[in-house]
């Protein structure tokens, strides 16, 4: 049980001020690390409460796919030494003490949701897949994903299919003054178009150029 | 304070998704950073999922979180696929700068 809470505080306080730091962090390639950190941590924090398979696969996917996308970005982009203006408006337009509200006012509901549920903990138990001890986090997992949510499975597969062709096609540029090959064009000649039979007049050759 | 439960993820939960809420609002550097909220959000979602599914027994919300994964994958895909095109026609990404609809 010690052990637990000294896990759980040391990783959640790397957590929070990883988040603190990708919001603040004046160069956004330090901005991704921290994201990175910040996914690493949670991600130890669901190994150690049971959650293994939800874990590995924040790492692979988070640390793996979607930060080094964000990399890439920053790099290509040539934005990552642009000087940080934090709490600093070109026009006092007056969003920033909107959202410091906003945001507490969040943070604070959120709070009263917490307070409620410690205090009532029976207001809701109606669970349908419970968690066996006798199979495995990620055994348990599949037996309900491809059988009782095989729908929205397939479905998750076709937002990410969509999501690929959407990100190819809104990069993809087609550029001038590059010579390719063109398959179709190859295909489709015809003899007629390819050769032609001249009368060679003697002495005289032909013009091939025309 | 030693004996961590339910309420401990879900304080963090909150915190971190707080952050991300400021983060939106406070940002004046680049779009990248905002979407880099974005994700904080739906990872404090994640947390809240996973600490309920584990505390409650029930394995619905470790699913859930599994699409809620795979929404956020495509979301940032498509999100930093538009920030590079918006990159190329405008030449910049400053939030302040990018103001062509007058919102």
């Amino acid at each position: 049980m010690i052990a637990h809470a000294i896990f759980f505080y040391v990783f959640s306080i790397i957590a929070v001020i990883s988040a603190i730091m990708v919001t603040v962090s004046k160069n956004t390639v330090h901005s991704v690390f921290f994201l990175i950190l910040d996914f690493i941590s949670i991600s130890c924090l669901f190994i150690m409460i049971g959650a293994e398979f939800l874990g590995m696969i924040m790492l692979i996917v988070y640390v793996g796919a979607v930060a080094v996308l964000f990399l890439f970005v920053v790099m290509m982009l040539n934005v990552a030494q642009q000087k940080n203006q934090w709490f600093v408006s070109k026009d006092n337009s007056g969003h920033i003490p909107v959202g410091l509200i906003i945001s507490s006012v969040i943070f604070f509901e959120l709070i009263i949701v917490i307070g409620g549920w410690k205090y009532k903990p029976e207001l809701s138990n109606a669970s349908n897949f419970q968690i066996s001890d006798s199979i495995s986090n990620t055994h348990s997992l599949g037996q309900i994903l491809y059988t009782d949510y095989i729908h929205i499975f397939q479905i998750s597969g076709m937002i990410l299919l969509i999501a690929m062709i959407g990100a190819i096609v809104l990069t993809f540029r087609q550029r001038e003054g590059v010579k390719k090959q063109s398959y179709i064009k190859q295909i489709s000649r015809e003899r007629s178009e390819g050769i032609e039979v001249l009368e060679v007049p003697s002495n005289k050759g032909v013009n091939i150029d025309d | 304070m030693i004996d961590v439960g339910l309420g401990h993820y879900l304080t963090l939960g909150a915190v971190i998704f707080s952050i991300g809420v400021i983060g939106i609002f406070l940002n004046r550097k680049n779009i990248i950073v905002i979407l880099m909220s974005i994700e904080l959000i739906l990872l404090a979602v994640n947390i809240n999922l996973v600490s309920f599914s584990i505390y409650l027994g029930d394995l619905t919300g470790q699913v859930f979180t599994l699409f809620i994964l795979t929404v956020a994958a495509a979301e940032a895909a498509i999100g930093l696929a538009i920030i590079v095109v918006y990159y190329r026609n405008a030449g910049t990404i400053r939030v302040e700068e990018i103001d062509k609809l007058k919102g």
